[in-house]
């Protein structure tokens, strides 16, 4: 079983370069001082708040994601290559958004099928041939990877909203740096802390062209019942700007203003934590108390920039997720650094024929779903499930794409027994305005449990620090 | 800084105010209950109690007679009620959850931490917990979170707004406790100046924290009218609704100062100043002690909603 997965730390019975200071690390210290360490990271963890919501309240609020204090570690080599091929996608994945919402040239020349993005629910009409500053859509790119062997990396998702996760990987980092300074005075493990600067200067980089003076940002979050919430307030207290609802903000004139103890004050740029549905009760659903009234009208004369930008849903799709390889092509002329996992469409005929016969062996996703839910996990279903699913699918074959299952790497983390191997995934965040900007780290996610490979924090999933290694 | 996090900090200073003042009418209510039943008077303490909490009506429909057992539980823990300590600790995190980064981690903590502590009180048998418990466990909590913000929060508009909150909640929270005795001791004139009226002013005073206070104050014996300028007039006693008032109009220079404007507030709040630094003991009877509070009252009132109006409503 264990031979089946790439381990990012052994190699048979030698340890892997990356993970050799780690060794002496993991053999100094006992089962006693490990427990310890746990329970000092479980109470930094709370002091610091990012669990302040957890304690016996109701369902409303977030749990605890479990922190595992291996570190997940990649040498300068393994990092450049995937940095290159994240800002690769990131730059195509822009390059497709501002495309779709202007001439289309991709559809014209028959790459992508016109159906596939003009009927798709996530299409924006309302913002076409509109160009947003810098013709950027998505500033923050999430890249969800993962890996299978050496030289193997695969990207299983793009997410092109607003991916939520990177408080965490910034907490895990203090946590770390706080428990074992000593390892970080003994290696160069580079810094991820610039997030909170890079992404201030994402923000300011894309104000619009009628704002004339220091550019003021602002997070827009759907409130405190949000599971994200604290990573809201949290980006808000780094980066030193407002975290607004929508009712602290209103549209008057040209322009998108907040309610200060002043009086009215011009907002430039929006972070917007919210869904599209909701961000303009005039423009999309009317019912939406989250959003500001007016607002895309001045989006759309250029009063105030939206990130990411309505519409850039539209790119993470998982029924476009396949043609992001000929969009790198396309756009930038370079072959794609990151691949793909080869992915079968239940829209097509041929393919979902092929996916039925093969159950057992796929795993198979709604083509709308997120985190963890309504997904079919072959190998590890019972007959029964796999039948249930089978009809799903012969109801709906749109609804539905299968990949193989991946032999998703391993990386040591700390069990009950002491360490053992457990299934990861790294989802890096990706930043873009006047550069692409990305910093040397992610959120490494571990499926605690042995044996799995779902690693959503909904599905008992857990969280590491991510380690790039300085040269 | 943005208006719904100003009315955030405004708020969780009036419900730590509030909750201290709920925990001090229990005080008055609890102590009052031990002399003997008399009158009328006695009699309707704790009914006067629930009318001075504005909460007569809530309570009847819940427990119907005023029992003591019943009103502790209604005013302590009751999440029904909103002036209820449970109630209003709770909302206060809630809101300084809301507003986490205006607020240093240490006022976050000493206000979670009460959150938690309350949690377990409410999880724990009630012949467990004496009243008098309750009370401290109240009045202690508060000052911790007071204090936490006195040392620790920047001296910006968000720390005025915590100050103003405070002010104006203590200025309302004193003159309804003033008022509660005038209730008690209007019906049944005839024992004005007998030792009963000294107990149940000892009383009042006890549940300001202020009896050995205003000894040192005022030498001699207790009476109303000494009582009355201790409460009302008296710049020396924090509670006073003199001081609260100065306190208030303070808040609102500094705030005014920062931003560079001056605000229909600081009028309100200065002639509420002006009248008491000008005024005797002897006008506010000549007024009536009940006339002159429920005026104070609706003049508190007033200094709230222009200060909503100016800062916190966010509307222009």
């Amino acid at each position: 079983m264990a031979t089946e997965y790439f381990n990012e730390m052994f190699d048979g019975t030698t340890v892997r370069d990356p993970y050799r200071f780690l060794e002496n690390w993991l053999k100094d210290m006992p089962h006693e001082l490990r427990h310890m360490k746990q329970s000092e990271a479980e109470a930094l963890f709370r002091r610091i708040g990012i669990t302040f919501a957890v304690y016996g309240e109701a369902a409303d609020t977030d749990r605890l994601i479990p922190f595992d204090m291996f570190p997940r570690v990649f040498t300068a080599d393994e990092w450049r290559k995937l940095e290159r091929g994240i800002k690769q996608r990131a730059r195509a994945l822009n390059a497709f958004l501002a495309d779709v919402y202007d001439r289309g040239e991709i559809i014209r020349a028959g790459r992508i099928p016109a159906e596939l993005v003009y009927r798709n629910e996530a299409y924006e009409l309302a913002v076409t041939g509109f160009r947003p500053p810098l013709g950027v859509y998505s500033h923050i790119v999430g890249i969800d990877l993962v890996r299978t062997g050496p030289d193997q990396f695969f990207v299983l998702e793009d997410n092109c909203r607003t991916p939520s996760g990177v408080s965490y990987m910034l907490e895990n980092r203090e946590i770390m740096m706080r428990m074992f300074p000593q390892l970080f005075q003994e290696n160069r493990i580079a810094p991820v802390d610039g997030y909170a600067r890079l992404l201030r200067r994402t923000l300011t980089d894309v104000a619009p062209a009628k704002c004339d003076s220091d550019p003021t940002a602002v997070i827009l979050t759907p409130g405190r019942f949000n599971s994200a919430y604290y990573e809201h307030s949290f980006l808000a207290d780094l980066m030193g700007v407002d975290l607004v609802e929508g009712q602290d903000l209103f549209v008057d004139g040209d322009y998108c203003w907040m309610r200060t103890t002043e009086g009215p004050r011009r907002v430039d740029v929006i972070y917007r934590r919210i869904d599209d549905a909701f961000i303009d009760p005039l423009c999309f659903r009317p019912d939406s108390m989250l959003g500001v009234p007016g607002l895309m009208n001045v989006y759309r004369s250029g009063g105030v920039t939206i990130c990411s930008a309505p519409g850039a849903g539209v790119a993470d799709d998982k029924a476009i997720y396949i043609h992001v390889p000929e969009m790198i092509r396309f756009y930038l002329g370079e072959e794609p650094i990151l691949q793909n996992v080869p992915t079968w469409q239940c829209a097509k005929r041929d393919e979902c024929k092929y996916v039925l016969e093969h159950l057992s062996e796929l795993v198979v996703k709604e083509v709308h779903g997120s985190g963890g839910y309504g997904m079919l996990v072959g190998p590890k279903a019972s007959k029964g499930d796999i039948e249930a699913f089978a009809s799903k699918i012969r109801e709906n074959p749109a609804n539905y794409i299968a990949q193989p299952t991946l032999a998703l790497s391993t990386t040591p983390t700390f069990v009950e027994e002491g360490v053992a191997p457990r299934h990861v995934d790294l989802r890096p965040y990706c930043l873009v305005g006047k550069d692409v900007n990305l910093v040397p780290g992610g959120l490494t996610r571990v499926a605690l449990t042995e044996g799995s490979l779902v690693v959503n924090s909904s599905q008992g999933g857990g969280v590491k620090d991510t380690w790039v290694l300085a040269e | 800084m943005l208006s719904r996090t100003a009315a955030n900090l405004y708020w969780i200073a009036r419900y730590m105010e509030r909750a201290e003042m709920t925990a001090r009418m229990l005080e008055v209510g609890s102590r009052n209950a031990l002399l003997p039943n008399i009158g009328d008077g006695y009699r309707n303490e704790w009914s006067a109690i629930l009318e001075t909490c504005g909460a007569t009506e809530r309570f009847t429909e819940k427990f119907g007679e005023p029992v003591q057992h019943n009103i502790e539980t209604f005013l302590f823990f009751d999440l029904g009620n909103p002036s209820s300590i449970a109630s209003c600790i709770s909302i206060a995190r809630e809101n300084a959850r809301v507003v986490r980064t205006a607020l240093t981690s240490l006022v976050w903590d000493v206000l979670n931490s009460a959150f938690q502590e309350l949690n377990q009180m409410r999880r724990t048998e009630r012949s467990k917990l004496p009243l008098s418990d309750l009370i401290d466990w109240t009045v202690k909590t508060c000052a911790l979170v007071r204090g936490a913000i006195e040392s620790t929060q920047l001296r910006n508009d968000g720390f005025y707004f915590t100050q103003l909150g405070y002010a104006v909640e203590r200025a309302d929270n004193t003159a309804r406790l003033l008022d509660v005795k005038y209730y008690v001791l209007l019906p049944g004139t005839s024992y004005i100046g007998s030792g009963l009226d000294t107990y149940q002013w000892t009383t009042l005073l006890r549940a300001l924290s202020a009896s050995r206070a205003f000894n040192w104050t005022y030498k001699g014996e207790l009476n109303a009218q000494k009582v009355a300028h201790f409460v009302i007039l008296n710049q020396q006693s924090p509670r006073s609704l003199l001081s609260c008032a100065r306190l208030a109009s303070d808040h609102l220079d500094h705030l005014s100062r920062g931003y560079g404007t001056c605000s229909t507030s600081q009028t309100c709040a200065r002639s509420l100043v002006a009248e008491l630094a000008e005024a005797g003991v002897q006008d506010i009877f000549d007024e009536g002690l009940h006339e002159f509070l429920t005026r104070f009252i609706l003049e508190i009132g007033k200094l709230d909603m222009s200060i909503t109006d100016n800062y916190l409503r966010g509307e222009f």
